[in-house]
């Protein structure tokens, strides 16, 4: 029979217990750093076209 | 105890499934035809025509492979986890749609072959095609309404009978694309069915023009979404099961998918950025509406690294980026879908640059836009479908997924990635340098600035010719999933992890969410569109094909 | 909803860079006049362009030093006048309908990339800089012949 209970890994934790650790994410961090970083490498470079021809 | 997929909902799925591929098909052969006319490589016998050829692809490949393909795998998920089974009525709306969508599809692609509708996908008027082309777009896109009608059933039932309780996440998902495509398609619905059949038919003279093209794009920028979104689901809800990880968070994965159901809509105007008849203020609005947009796509973005890396550290990764090593590439129902989660950084990159008010004109019509939308939806977003299907074929028809086919995969999105390369970067270049999209071989009298652009041609000819070698493969690939051994393969869903908050109820009060959209249409659209009605001149129609 | 710091401070960061460009964008098209085509709205009846003036007398003339003004229509599958000429160093005023379907206008290498649409007149402005012929295409698809649908400027 499915479950559909919201699949959570564990029940709702009490308050006390909720001051975790937050995950580390340092590595995700720097990823969308580099993805952000290649937005606005790309955007400028399009924006100085633009101002070259202008 | 592993669910078994219904046999039922099963056949429902694959034929969705397989007409996608057999459209992908047809609608790749005339793409890879169109690479080799622009580079020079082939001319086509006297009764095709590359305007044909083009009007197909794109019908085919933006309209019918993707709604087909959409349609299956969110009746899979909806089918798997709303109870393990459709409710008769909606497997019946999903059939009666089905069978809807290809009516309108056969109709529509023997009136294009014919000659009698090379007006493109985007069929800009005063271009008058045949009224039956116009028919035919209406009844995929009423059978569309059809299917989805038939999703919102089963989710309202089990709503009701599962009262407070959290939905899952694939239905919930699913829901918030059907709304999104019920109300975007409204805009498109009523530029051919009020505008154009009357029309076409000659019941009525002219069209307003600025009308049209403004009621198109209404539909034309969320049906990108449309696309998107259940990529999006695969990428949140199955990619985290499939490498033995869990969802980072089940309410801003929700909340990012209301944010595209607010933005993905009141901004039409980005594709119309160039044209008369709309005020710069309003191109401007919608602009900064557009831009809100990303923030979902940004938060996405994190939502995945950050998955991979609780993954990647809970196996014991320690350095900043090792974690990247432990994920499966060497399972393609990982490697497809990543890849085109890889890709979608250029490929969104692009799509900001488009939209840039002013900045539009570099890029407008040129061939940056065509490499632009096959990075979006003919990589990121048809790569995760091929990824679904090496899993999804094998789950609703009782089969397994072989060492061999896998390693088909791998090879196919390889290639796949290979000609994209060639083809999309070629055509973001070239696009730069001014190399007008939608047009067929010509060197414009041999002025000096179109010779350069040939060999950009000839690389996307070469692109081409490659992509086309990853269509035959994915083909084989799903015919061979067809007959793989029999099996039982798990419907991979999701768990989320422990780490993420309870899920607020707001996020589910559609009411709300809803209203607010409605809302934001009305502000961007109402003025603009009381000037179109009371401003603009309306024309006759022209055959010029 | 809580966020992870780490999210929250890519959230700002992204969201600060789109400000930015929106802000630039904004300023250039407000406060210095660097707007997307056709700011303004002008009709014309698309059944009778030949008839309706300027367009009754398409062609290029001088306003003042520098200053041209070019009157054009688009149609399947060219643009009347067929070429034109302006020394180095002018600005052109550009003003073009089309007599049948929706055409493109587009000066490669340049800014000048707008939409020609019957019933509406399109405006833009370029300044010539460096002289050269200049290939004026239409970039939207408009019928068989769209691939031969050019045009040149000679700039002196």
């Amino acid at each position: 029979m499915s479950d559909f209970r919201p699949q959570l890994g564990q029940q709702t934790p009490i308050p006390q217990e909720q001051k975790k650790q937050e995950p580390v994410l340092k590595g995700t961090f720097a990823a969308v750093l580099l993805l952000g970083a290649f937005i606005a490498i790309s955007w400028i470079g399009v924006f100085l076209i633009f101002m070259t021809r202008n | 105890m592993k669910q078994l997929f219904d046999r039922n909902d099963g056949k429902l799925v694959i034929a969705h499934i397989l007409f996608a591929f057999a459209a992908l098909l047809i609608g790749g052969i005339a793409g890879m035809l169109q690479g080799m006319v622009r580079g020079g490589m082939v001319t086509l016998p006297a009764n095709i025509g590359y305007y044909e050829l083009l009007t197909a692809h794109g019908v085919l490949m933006a309209l019918i492979f993707t709604t087909y393909f959409i349609i299956g795998f969110l009746y899979s998920g909806v089918s798997h986890t709303l109870g393990g089974r459709l409710l008769p009525a909606a497997r019946k709306l999903g059939w009666i749609g089905y069978l809807t969508m290809s009516v309108g599809t056969v109709i529509g692609v023997i009136v294009i072959l014919l000659g009698k509708a090379t007006v493109l996908y985007t069929f800009y008027a005063p271009m008058k095609a045949s009224p039956w082309f116009y028919i035919a777009l209406a009844l995929v896109v009423i059978g569309s309404w059809l299917s989805g009608f038939g999703i919102f059933y089963q989710y309202r039932k089990w709503r009701k009978n599962n009262s407070g309780k959290l939905s899952p996440l694939f239905a919930f998902m699913s829901v918030v694309t059907m709304l999104l495509w019920q109300i975007a398609t409204i805009g498109v619905a009523i530029e051919v069915v009020v505008q154009l059949i009357p029309w076409s038919f000659g019941w009525v003279d002219t069209v307003n023009v600025v009308l049209s093209r403004t009621l198109f794009w209404y539909f034309g920028h969320p049906l990108v979404y449309f696309w998107l979104l259940p990529a999006y689901i695969c990428w949140y809800v199955v990619i985290p099961k499939i490498i033995g990880g869990k969802i980072f968070s089940d309410s801003l994965a929700r909340l990012s998918f209301l944010l595209f159901l607010l933005f993905s809509i009141p901004v039409g105007f980005h594709h119309q950025l160039m044209e008369p008849g709309i005020s710069s203020f309003w191109k401007y609005l919608q602009v900064v509406l557009t831009f809100m947009v990303i923030v979902p796509s940004l938060m996405t973005a994190f939502s995945m690294f950050a998955t991979f890396e609780m993954h990647g550290r809970a196996k014991g990764a320690r350095s900043l980026f090792g974690w990247f090593r432990m994920l499966p590439w060497k399972d393609v129902r990982f490697f497809a879908p990543f890849m085109g989660m890889l890709i979608f950084i250029p490929a969104g990159a692009g799509g900001i640059i488009n939209a840039s008010n002013q900045m539009n004109a570099v890029v407008h019509n040129t061939l940056w836009v065509t490499g632009h939308f096959h990075l979006t939806v003919a990589t990121s977003v048809a790569l995760t479908f091929f990824g679904i299907a090496y899993w999804l074929i094998p789950a609703v028809t009782g089969r397994v997924l072989t060492p061999k086919m896998n390693r088909l995969g791998i090879i196919q999105t390889i290639i796949w990635c290979v000609g994209m390369f060639f083809m999309s970067g070629s055509m973001h270049t070239v696009g730069l340098l001014g190399d007008p999209r939608r047009t067929a071989y010509t060197t414009y009298d041999d002025h000096p600035d179109a010779v350069l652009w040939m060999p950009y041609h000839v690389a996307m000819a070469i692109g081409g010719m490659i992509l086309f070698v990853g269509v035959l493969l994915i083909v084989y690939n799903v015919i061979a999933l067809m007959r793989a051994p029999k099996g039982e393969t798990e419907y991979p869903i999701g768990e989320v992890s422990e780490a993420s908050e309870p899920t607020p109820r707001y996020l589910e009060r559609w009411g709300i969410w809803l209203g607010i959209a409605v809302a934001l249409i009305l502000f961007a659209y109402t003025i603009p569109l009381i000037d179109m009605l009371n401003n603009t001149v309306n024309s006759p129609g022209y055959v010029t094909w | 909803m809580h966020l992870h710091r780490l999210e929250k401070a890519w959230l700002t960061i992204g969201i600060a860079m789109l400000a930015i460009f929106l802000i630039v964008l904004g300023t250039m098209a407000f406060s210095m006049g660097v707007t997307p085509p056709s700011a303004h709205h002008h009709t014309v009846d698309p059944a009778n362009v030949a008839k309706t003036a300027p367009f009754d007398n398409p062609g290029i003339k001088q306003v003042s030093d520098k200053h041209y003004e070019a009157v054009m229509v688009a149609y399947a599958f060219g643009y009347t006048p067929q070429t034109l000429e302006v020394p180095a160093g002018s600005t052109v005023d550009f003003i073009v309908t089309s007599s049948d379907v929706v055409h493109g206008f587009a000066i490669v290498g340049t800014n000048v990339n707008m939409m020609i649409e019957p019933g509406e007149v399109s405006h833009i402005s370029h300044k010539f800089d460096k002289p050269g012929t200049y290939l004026l295409l239409c970039n939207e698809y408009c019928g068989t012949g769209h691939e031969y649908m050019k045009s040149t400027i000679v700039v002196k």
